[in-house]
């Protein structure tokens, strides 16, 4: 009789819980991809979505679709063109008159004009505004003034930005930039509405752009919906019904989605999926590959011990000692690709990638690597330490480096992994000069240009010129190539200097990123950009 | 019993400001969060120096928490480095991860005392065995695991459930993160519940009413269940406060945007004002579970008094 009681209680209370179940399922039917809707993954943002601040992939996915900058870069090629700009010219390489197209508008019915590009420019720059990217327009003549490295700023817009009428205007840039243009597709320099600056908290609960897509919906940090933007006059002309953004806890939450079919667009993938779906579990549905991301080894050239000539046949020594191919297969599925030069496969060939410039220097020879680290006198304060950030993943492949190392001179304490708990105490180290070993560095492009390798990374002032290389001849040469109007050979300008680094060795190419991406069957044509995004607008389904 | 409360009360108050500020202290001694904002590249210093002054982060450390706690009476919970305010990550976490926490508690409540009392009345024999063994294997097993298992087989394999809850919260959806999130508790609910009813059972004023010939029903829930549960709910309400702070492992596993997840964001981004700010709330959850608990022994027990 009490057994019968108990099992009373169990059945009612199962019964209860069936009906809740069974009521509440109605209403949670938002499964299939209905009406045309891709549903993609997506990650929090890290900064307010504007278009000068927005340095991360999950802002520039939202950025790169609903706006259309003076440029684009072919997904494929990498190759950039004009989108809302109609010509961009100069005569002198310094002093640019740029040209737009008639008639663009942002998805709230305002016209795209000069005064729309001039204004959010000065915005990005100055620094009041708080602008992450805000260093992108130092180019620009008058940066100086709305940005001082100390003190307030003593203008509110750049003198080198001129409207000349709704169509025109003209940028006088500090130094020659023959490439200038062809920078223009970052999202740094994306036109902004009059909205934005009369309701700026209302502009950032729902951006408004001029781009193929327009936002729909957002709340923050959970989703974002994004339909096609009828207002939009470019190419890019949206193949599906809009994109819904849906922000994942967790990668493996999102391959969940993927497999059970709530989700059909996933270019986050873990370890672990990465390995079922190369395995061909996946149906072809998966795509892997190259981004425009290097991952090096730098070396604190600001220590006087690794400043020496004797230091340089070392840093040549520990590169010929990393096995690179062995450690991106075991360690990264195949998802890196070893590199042979300082820039990315995505430049293609006519942009300035060259297969091998690097040589010896980026091929395992232990023999080499423990002779010329002999030559060099041994590794600096007798142990080589790569500092890298714990919380980023690092840790696997640093160990795998440092055990390649450690082999290839038979010493087992010769290298060591050094971790630094988070991502803005190791940076904070690094810019401040604090590194006394070797540390990781990686770049990820802003735009598919040679000169975004080389510039910023190695030259003198460089914003990330984290080993602070400090080669006057390598400055100059970067120079030339800047000053040199024809394409083909600026780049090849580009690459001289580039083959100064196989010699003085401020950092040690290690691999290339991949992208990776993941689809479900109720959608066709996907792919990924240079910056390993999806190419959404493409995108169709069935 | 008024007194009691208010004193209670009062005593919250040292607390809350000493959890505060060690929280404040932590946070901060993961060091200067502005370098990450701008990833690969090195701040640009005039724009770097205008977000530090906006975070007040040139100050000495007590001055920051002093503007902090002064802004937090006003009920301003400052701003995240993403430009979202603390007050909205709060409003939007904290109803998800009560949803959350109401099923895996009523899960918790409902099954784990059952499975206790079943095991406790019939103590040595196959179900009390079952019991013991099924609750040995739910505490051995770590959380992500089970969670990994159950997502996988039934979101993913066998399609009874959403694999993941996600962006609308629904009852459904809450069903198998509830499971995995109250499943260790559970456990213990129901070996502290046998335990108890158990020794109970044996005690004289149960041998008394079933001797009056009190049904077996209310012999059970009226006189043996009553006394049982007193360590339980003090177990219960501990756990309350645990649940929601606690479900970080679940709310990754199965996209839920709650609280652990919010807390965990804040910690890796180093936003202050996110951590403290949940923790601030957090703390007063459990201030005001461990309270009610204490309320709720006098209910149970009216032989304990409130002075």
């Amino acid at each position: 009789m009490r057994a019968a009681k108990i099992r009373w209680a169990i059945v009612a209370v199962t019964s209860v819980a069936l009906a809740a179940t069974g009521c509440s399922s109605s209403k949670s039917s938002g499964g299939s991809s209905s009406g045309g809707v891709v549903r993609a993954w997506w990650g929090d943002p890290q900064n307010p979505l504007e278009p000068a601040n927005t340095n991360e992939v999950n802002g520039a996915t939202v950025m790169n679709n609903i706006f259309a900058g003076l440029v684009q870069y072919d997904p494929k090629t990498s190759a950039a063109s004009n989108a809302n700009a109609d010509s961009i010219t100069s005569s002198d390489q310094q002093n640019w008159t740029v040209k737009l197209k008639p008639g663009w508008k942002f998805s709230d019915g305002t016209t795209v004009t000069a005064k729309s590009y001039v204004d959010a420019w000065n915005y990005g720059a100055l620094s009041t505004n708080k602008q992450i990217d805000a260093s992108f327009f130092a180019y620009v003549q008058g940066y100086n003034d709305v940005a001082p490295a100390t003190g307030s700023p003593t203008a509110q817009t750049m003198s080198g930005l001129k409207v000349v009428d709704d169509n025109t205007f003209t940028v006088a840039l500090t130094q020659k930039f023959s490439t200038w243009p062809q920078t223009l597709g970052y999202n740094a320099y994306y036109p902004l509405p009059a909205a934005f600056f009369s309701d700026h908290a209302g502009y950032l609960n729902k951006p408004i752009g001029n781009g193929p897509y327009m936002v729909q919906s957002y709340t923050r940090s959970q989703q974002m919906q994004l339909v096609p933007n009828p207002d939009y006059s470019g190419a890019n002309k949206p193949k599906n019904g809009g994109i819904t953004l849906t922000v994942y806890t967790d990668p493996n939450a999102a391959y969940s989605d993927l497999q059970s079919g709530a989700l059909d667009v996933d270019n986050t993938l873990s370890t672990t999926a990465l390995k079922t779906l190369a395995g061909g579990a996946s149906g072809g549905r998966f795509l892997n590959t190259p981004a425009g991301i290097i991952q090096t080894i730098s070396f604190p050239l600001y220590q006087a011990n690794w400043n020496t000539e004797n230091a340089k046949l070392v840093r040549q020594g520990i590169s010929m000692a990393i096995d690179r191919p062995t450690i991106t297969k075991t360690i990264f599925t195949n998802t890196r690709t070893p590199a042979t030069d300082w820039t990315s496969p995505v430049l293609g060939d006519s942009g300035g990638y060259k297969a091998g410039l690097c040589g010896d220097l980026c091929t395992y020879n232990p023999t080499k690597a423990k002779q010329l680290i002999q030559q060099g006198g041994g590794i600096p304060g007798g142990q080589l330490t790569i500092s890298y950030n714990a919380d980023g993943g690092h840790k696997d492949w640093v160990d795998a480096t440092c055990n390649s190392i450690n082999q290839a001179l038979g010493n087992n304490n010769a290298c060591v992994g050094n971790p630094i708990g988070t991502f803005a105490d190791f940076r904070n180290q690094v810019t401040s000069q604090k590194m006394t070993g070797a540390f990781r560095t990686g770049w990820q492009m802003d735009y598919p240009l040679i000169q975004d390798f080389m510039q910023p990374v190695y030259t003198v002032g460089g914003s990330s010129n984290d080993s602070h290389y400090n080669n006057p001849a390598f400055d100059s040469q970067v120079n030339t190539a800047n000053a040199e109007p024809d394409q083909a050979k600026s780049v090849a300008d580009f690459q001289t200097a580039e083959k100064m680094l196989v010699t003085d060795v401020p950092a040690i190419p290690l691999w290339y990123q991949n992208g990776t991406v993941a689809w479900s069957n109720h959608v066709n044509n996907v792919t990924l950009d240079p910056f390993s995004i999806p190419v959404y607008w493409q995108i169709t389904t069935s | 019993m008024g007194r009691y409360v208010l004193r209670r009360l009062l005593q919250m108050i040292p607390v809350f400001i000493g959890t505060t500020f060690l929280i404040f202290v932590m946070v901060h001694a993961l060091g200067d969060p502005v370098n990450a904002l701008f990833g690969d590249r090195a701040p640009d210093p005039a724009v770097a120096a205008q977000i530090r002054a906006q975070y007040n982060l040139n100050d000495p450390l007590w001055q920051q928490y002093l503007l902090y706690m002064g802004r937090l009476f006003k009920w301003d919970f400052g701003t995240t480095f993403s430009g979202q305010t603390v007050t909205s990550q709060l409003a939007a976490a904290y109803p998800t991860t009560l949803k959350l926490t109401a099923v895996a508690f009523t899960i918790e409540v409902v099954v784990g005392i059952g499975l206790g009392l079943l095991s406790g009345l019939r103590r040595g024999r196959i179900a009390d065995n079952s019991v013991l063994i099924l609750t040995l294997v739910v505490i051995s097993i770590p959380t992500f695991v089970t969670g990994y298992v159950l997502q996988y087989l039934v979101g993913v394999k066998w399609g009874i459930l959403p694999a993941t809850v996600g962006f609308d919260v629904t009852f459904q959806s809450l069903i198998l993160p509830g499971i995995v999130l109250a499943s260790v508790s559970l456990a213990y609910v129901a070996r502290l519940t046998r335990t108890t009813v158990a020794e109970n059972s044996r005690a004289d004023y149960v041998r008394t009413a079933v001797a009056k010939g009190l049904p077996r029903r209310r012999v059970v829930i009226n006189h043996l269940l009553r006394n049982s549960l007193i360590p339980v709910v003090t177990f219960l309400g501990t756990d309350l406060g645990a649940l929601m702070g606690g479900a970080l492992v679940t709310e990754r596993i199965f996209n839920i945007h709650g609280v652990g997840y919010t807390l965990y964001q804040g910690i890796v981004r180093q936003s202050s004002n996110t951590v403290v700010g949940f923790v601030t709330i957090l703390v007063i959850v459990f201030l005001a579970a461990n309270l009610l608990v204490d309320l709720l022994y006098a209910v149970l027990d009216p032989r304990i008094r409130y002075a």
